[in-house]
């Protein structure tokens, strides 16, 4: 360990004492985007009033587990952590008072606990790790998340952070880095699975003065929001495993490139690189290392295309987020024509625990094809929706469904699932069955792509579920390849009569011809795949599209009227 | 639209004030790289729309030319060239929300502010607009009220959050 390490270690750890087990109880309120939109810093304002001095009340990054949302649990100076779910404002400042002051549980209320012992008095109350969303999941990025305040850069460090980087700068040269980055496998987490040992190995040899890593946290799809839920809640883990492949692969800047108006990801990034920076973890001779290495974040505006990886590089020279031609390919000219690689959030974040546990380590959890975890975001009919991390190849879309977000709501039965981002349809009950990896999932019409998956239940008609997802094709197609942007608005035409029970007998094969002229002739992925929710749809439920094309009517009225309201846009 | 050149001596008090608030803020830019889109953000964060004056000073800031502006200005969908209401109300139509009932909740908000798509309302204090996704979707469906999110809303509690803002 350096000296300079060390002593930031030391510090960190006197801290975490005090904080867990000094003279006044812990109050940790979770709050992530999903946390603010149920409540949590209301829940927060009204603690810090009511308790006063009488307990440390922070805002801890969200778990994942967005049903039980407010989620605040107290920790008893020494004792084990008790969580309470769905506790609003009101409710929260009665049971969390009454156990602050008496030191005692509220056990009617009690959601679970967390600790080595099982605290008095919680007879029935279920361990955290036993909680049917919990008990399933392998945390390797989000092993931190909802236990530390992820502005408090110290909290990172007592419980293992930068570790992995002190351990790179001081016993491992960057080709050794980069060896075990190859060796433990890891696939590209933002959609493509590339593997990315290899990206970077694009990159190292290049003998450029200047050379980026860029992470890309654009995160527009739909239904995923794992980036943001990292960023969020632990932003450090990302921001070493940026240090370590700007390490790995001889590289001199490293951007943390976000879109507008995710505040809580952009404040706490902003906030990690100043702390990273004034610790010196980052610029120059970081940790008395030889190394040295400069991040800053990057904002983009609102558009979808801007996280194809050259229109991001576009997006932060500060132009239209259009796709560039390839070649050159980022890693000999990217942006401002240096040599620059580009990962995504999840991918990064993994680092971190590949260089502090061992290649080895990392390949044990997963496939055979596909190591490490999958951080799922499920969402829609869901009872128990949220971001679980499990390890890849480990349930079945089935099991995800039923066993970790509690089945579908209402006692309905499932229709379908819908996962990899806007780009790939609904997927019918033959897919149920497919484990929840990579290669399996592509095995279907799917993608695993970033880890979105939205759940539909018997309710939904699939030419009105694609028809959203068109709509949205449509609304963030850039414009710079017409096929892409005049075939997505066609496309949403020919869709939008089809729901009204107005279609034609040729619109079906219209729509495919469509899609064939979308995929030969556009640069980039979104009309590249732009017909692939049409198409998925079809496989799965022709049914639905033949109801209203032939009886004319919307197979379980979801349609209602015809009527959409989505906006009507198409980039200049 | 001027030319871009520095304002003339007659021009509107309003319009020199826009142009020192712009400079304000397009110099006030903390991070190390600087370019038309970041000076377009500090622009709308600032006025929270971008106006004509701010567009031309973003030109000067940058050294680019006016179109190079309006050509990023036109094409993220978050930037606005009129001011907005006292209070906006983002309502997403994303994946998620859709199959939790966001349609409904669409038409509710449209009724009670009395509009038909996104934009401001007939007396210019509350601004709709349509978001593709607000990146709460476990708490779906989601609105955010001035930015800030709230989730598992019915019908019923976005006409409240409506009847609560026209009242503030």
């Amino acid at each position: 360990m350096s000296v300079a390490f060390s002593e930031l270690r030391r510090k960190a750890d006197d801290e975490w004492r005090s904080l867990t087990a000094g003279d006044k109880p812990w109050v940790r309120v979770g709050l992530g985007t999903s946390g603010e939109a149920a409540g949590a810093e209301e829940a927060h304002a009204a603690l810090i009033e009511a308790l006063g001095s009488e307990a440390t009340v922070s805002l801890v990054g969200s778990m994942g587990l967005c049903y039980a949302e407010p989620l605040v649990d107290v920790q008893m100076p020494g004792g084990a952590r008790v969580f309470y779910a769905n506790l609003g404002a009101d409710e929260a400042v009665d049971v969390v008072a009454a156990h602050v002051r008496s030191g005692r549980a509220d056990a009617a209320r009690a959601f679970a606990w967390h600790g080595d012992e099982q605290p008095a008095g919680l007879d029935g109350v279920t361990r955290l790790t036993e909680l049917p969303t919990v008990r399933p999941q392998t945390r390797l990025a989000t092993r931190l998340a909802g236990d530390i305040d992820p502005r408090d850069m110290s909290q990172y460090i007592a419980n293992g952070g930068y570790e992995a980087l002190d351990r790179a700068l001081n016993e491992l040269d960057p080709a050794k880095v980069l060896d075990e980055v190859k060796n433990s496998g890891l696939r590209g987490r933002g959609g493509a699975a590339f593997p990315t040992g290899v990206k970077w190995g694009f990159l190292a040899p290049n003998p450029a003065p200047v050379k980026y890593v860029l992470c890309n946290c654009e995160e527009g799809d739909p239904g995923a929001f794992n980036d943001k839920g990292i960023l969020e809640s632990c932003p450090h883990t990302l921001l070493e495993g940026l240090i370590l492949a700007g390490y790995a692969t001889n590289s001199s800047n490293g951007i943390i490139f976000i879109r507008q108006g995710h505040t809580l990801p952009i404040e706490n990034s902003r906030k990690a690189v100043q702390d990273a920076y004034a610790a010196g973890l980052l610029g120059q001779n970081i940790l008395g290392s030889e190394f040295s290495y400069e991040v800053e974040v990057a904002l983009t505006g609102d558009s979808y295309v801007a996280g194809e990886e050259t229109a991001l590089m576009e997006a932060i020279e500060g132009k239209r987020s259009m796709p560039r031609y390839r070649p050159p390919f980022p890693a000999a000219a990217g942006l401002w024509g240096k040599p620059s690689n580009i990962n995504n959030v999840k991918t990064l974040s993994y680092a971190p625990a590949i260089v502090r546990e061992g290649a080895e380590a990392f390949k044990r959890v997963g496939t055979e094809t596909t190591s490490g975890t999958a951080i799922l975001c499920i969402t829609g009919a869901v009872n128990r929706p949220g971001m679980y991390e499990v390890a890849m190849g480990s349930l079945t879309v089935r099991q995800a469904v039923e066993e970790v977000a509690g089945g579908i709501r209402g006692g309905k039965k499932m229709k379908m699932f819908q996962a990899g981002g806007p780009l790939f349809g609904p997927i019918g009950e033959e897919g149920f069955d497919a484990a929840i990896d990579f290669d399996s999932i592509a095995k279907t019409t799917g993608s695993l792509g970033s880890g979105g998956i939205i759940i539909g239940d018997e309710d939904v008609c699939a030419v009105n579920l694609t028809r959203n997802l068109m709509s949205f094709n449509q609304f963030e197609s850039c414009g710079k390849c017409f096929p892409c942007r005049l075939g997505m608005t066609h496309m949403v035409e020919t869709l939008e009569r089809i729901s009204c029970n107005d279609g034609r007998e040729d619109d079906l094969a219209l729509m495919q011809r469509m899609g064939s002229s979308m995929r030969m002739g556009s640069l980039c992925g979104h009309g590249q795949l732009g017909y692939n929710p049409v198409a998925s749809a079809l496989k799965y439920f022709e049914a639905d599209f033949r109801s209203h094309l032939e009886e004319k009517r919307c197979p379980t009225g979801a349609c209602g009227d015809g009527q959409m309201l989505t906006p009507t846009r198409t980039r200049p | 639209m001027s030319d871009g050149n520095p304002p003339s001596g007659d021009e509107l008090p309003a319009s020199a004030e826009l142009r020192k608030r712009a400079r304000t803020a397009l110099q006030s830019q903390q991070q190390p790289t600087v370019t038309v889109l970041s000076s377009l953000l500090a622009v709308q964060d600032e006025f929270h729309y971008v106006p004509d004056e701010a567009i031309e000073e973003t030109a000067t800031h940058v050294n680019a030319t006016i179109n190079d502006v309006w050509s990023v200005a036109s094409f993220y969908t978050n930037f606005r060239f009129t001011p907005p209401g006292e209070h906006t109300i983002d309502v997403c139509w994303g994946p998620s929300c859709h199959l939790n009932g966001a349609q409904n909740v669409i038409e509710r908000v449209h009724s009670e502010l009395g509009v038909d798509g996104e934009g401001e309302t007939a007396d210019g204090k509350l601004t709709l607009r349509y978001s593709t996704c607000l990146g709460a979707c476990a708490l779906a469906p989601v609105i955010a009220v001035d930015h800030h999110m709230k989730g598992r809303i019915s019908p019923d509690s976005a006409a409240a959050v409506v009847e609560g803002l026209k009242g503030a």
